[in-house]
């Protein structure tokens, strides 16, 4: 069989497609493989997808991207955007804004729901109560409900304010 | 090579067992947590006195850790390339953990079931691994454990994005589940990419079996959640289950229905790689996992009896390089370990040496 791009050499590779549920072969020989290869990676390498969902954000948060590096570890969103790695932990609070709208993208949504660490937590109840509040934020802004996200956020952050306080007396 | 390494080599892996739920299909079942130190830079910032930071807290707090008794330690830089490689074909380091190997360690606990690498792109890496389909078991012990380190380790932790990771696909609960499933049948009758395609648009993943960027040989699949937040860690456990019940069902439809149509054909095929297994001078890894694929599912389809499942999946794992060289105790070139290979399996599998 001959490679079907170019027609001219043996097909050796033989790949298979799904384009829009339409399912495809393709018998290709090496060269033209590898240059298909090279356009399919092209399309779905990581960093590229970060930056690229980065991009959506951009417009909104011109001054935190283009001015702010990290304080703690110098990391600046252009590195970040290279690289689709953060730098510490404090990267997280001076990216906020652009990383929240970038959680959501990759995530669908920007809301931890799971577990805390052990130093956190207070007992059970309050946090399966805590979870369902964010849960209901979740929905409240996936619905663009603000108002009644912006009195859960409320009430969430009191909630949280409160569990802290006696790991600090402590 | 690391004496203690060699304690390992006389046990079979967690995930090799081959007990457990649904263990015709489902070799494994994996946890992960991703977890960062507080006061210390990430990976792509660290440098060597921070690496050297973490490790030393780790070490310190593993000192303390009931979930993970005396756990066998092992730093990367002080292992050759051969030990490295025999851990990461039992899983119990990620292939980037070998690479630039400074400060980089793993805590392995008993029978191979927790493994913590230390140094990875996060400072913890923390996995549970069971035998069959079974993430639930693998979840109650990895919370446990992880619950226990936060005691003693501050974690990187906000409250409205959860456990903060290097990379932020990670972030929120750093979970990844994956179940390593074998799916010959669904191969041989082509339904493998629409199974998939399907399962990616449920927000799952399929990978080859040594995880990212890795090929799928042998037609096992590794299969694992793509999303780690907006969703408590059972809700993604819940839906990893519920999925691959889903896959584990397609699966079995597609056995039965080359039992009953292509019989002949499909007994031809496992007798002949048996044959090919018991009679071969010479052997490379990936010939070896393919026709080990096919005797795997003889024994499944009780087409192959007398041979047991725990001898295929011993074989599996040892006819892989490192082991093979662990094995003779010496460096081997290509050609000689496909010479040995096919040795050990003759052996194994009764033919003539």
């Amino acid at each position: 069989m001959l490679c079907e791009l170019c027609k001219q050499v043996q097909a050796t590779v033989h790949l298979t497609e799904i384009v829009n549920d339409q399912m495809t072969e393709l018998h290709l020989c090496e060269g033209c493989a590898n240059q298909k290869g090279a356009q399919v990676e092209s399309h779905f390498g990581l960093a590229d997808l970060l930056s690229g969902l980065a991009d959506f954000s951009k417009p909104s948060e011109t001054e935190e991207v283009s001015t702010k590096s990290c304080p703690t570890c110098g990391m600046t969103y252009e590195d970040f955007r290279k690289v689709g790695r953060l730098g510490c932990a404090a990267c997280y609070q001076t990216f906020k804004r652009s990383l929240g709208s970038l959680l959501k993208r990759i995530h669908g949504s920007p809301i931890h729901l799971g577990k805390s660490p052990t130093r956190l937590v207070k007992p059970a109840k309050a946090k399966s109560e805590l979870a369902e509040l964010k849960r209901r934020l979740g929905r409240a802004i996936e619905k663009e409900e603000f108002e009644e996200a912006a009195r859960l956020r409320d009430l969430i952050r009191k909630m949280e304010q409160e569990q802290q306080k006696p790991k600090k007396a402590s | 090579m690391a004496k203690e390494l060699d304690q390992l080599l006389k046990q079979t892996s967690e995930w090799l067992r081959g007990v457990g739920p649904m263990s015709d299909i489902v070799m494994s079942s994996r946890i992960r947590l991703a977890r960062n130190l507080e006061s210390f830079p990430f990976a792509t910032r660290a440098n060597k006195s921070s690496q050297a930071g973490v490790l030393q807290a780790v070490k310190e707090a593993l000192l303390h850790c009931e979930a993970l008794k005396q756990p066998l330690i092992f730093e990367m830089a002080s292992l050759d390339e051969v030990d490295r490689q025999f851990l990461v074909e039992r899983h119990l380091v990620s292939r980037e953990q070998i690479v630039h190997t400074d400060h980089k360690a793993v805590a392995i606990g008993l029978g191979e079931v927790i493994s913590i690498m230390i140094n990875e792109e996060d400072h913890l890496r923390i996995q549970v691994m069971q035998s069959g389909l079974n993430l639930e078991d693998a979840w109650g012990l990895i919370d446990a454990l992880d619950d226990e380190l936060s005691e003693l380790l501050p974690y990187a932790y906000s409250s409205d994005w959860g456990y903060l990771t290097c990379c932020p696909t990670n972030t929120g609960t750093g979970l990844r589940g994956s179940v390593m499933a074998h799916l010959p049948a669904l191969v041989i009758t082509k339904q493998i990419s629409k199974v998939l395609h399907t399962i990616t648009k449920l927000g799952l993943t399929a990978r080859g079996l040594f995880g990212e960027g890795t090929e799928a040989s042998g037609n096992f699949f590794q299969i694992s959640n793509q999303v780690s937040m907006g969703r408590s860690e059972d809700e993604i456990i819940e839906s990893i289950d519920r999925i691959l019940k889903e896959v584990i069902h397609q699966e079995q439809a597609a056995r039965e229905a080359l039992m009953t149509n292509n019989r002949a054909q499909l007994e031809d095929r496992i007798w002949r790689a048996f044959g090919i297994l018991r009679y071969a001078k010479t052997m490379s890894s990936t010939e070896a996992l393919d026709l080990f694929s096919a005797v795997r599912l003889g024994v499944d389809l009780k087409i192959m009896n007398g041979l047991d499942r725990s001898i295929v999946n011993e074989l599996f794992l040892f006819s892989q390089p490192a082991h093979l060289q662990k094995l003779e105790a010496k460096s081997l070139s290509a050609k000689d370990r496909d010479l040995t290979r096919a040795q050990l399996i003759r052996q194994r599998l009764g033919g003539k040496s």
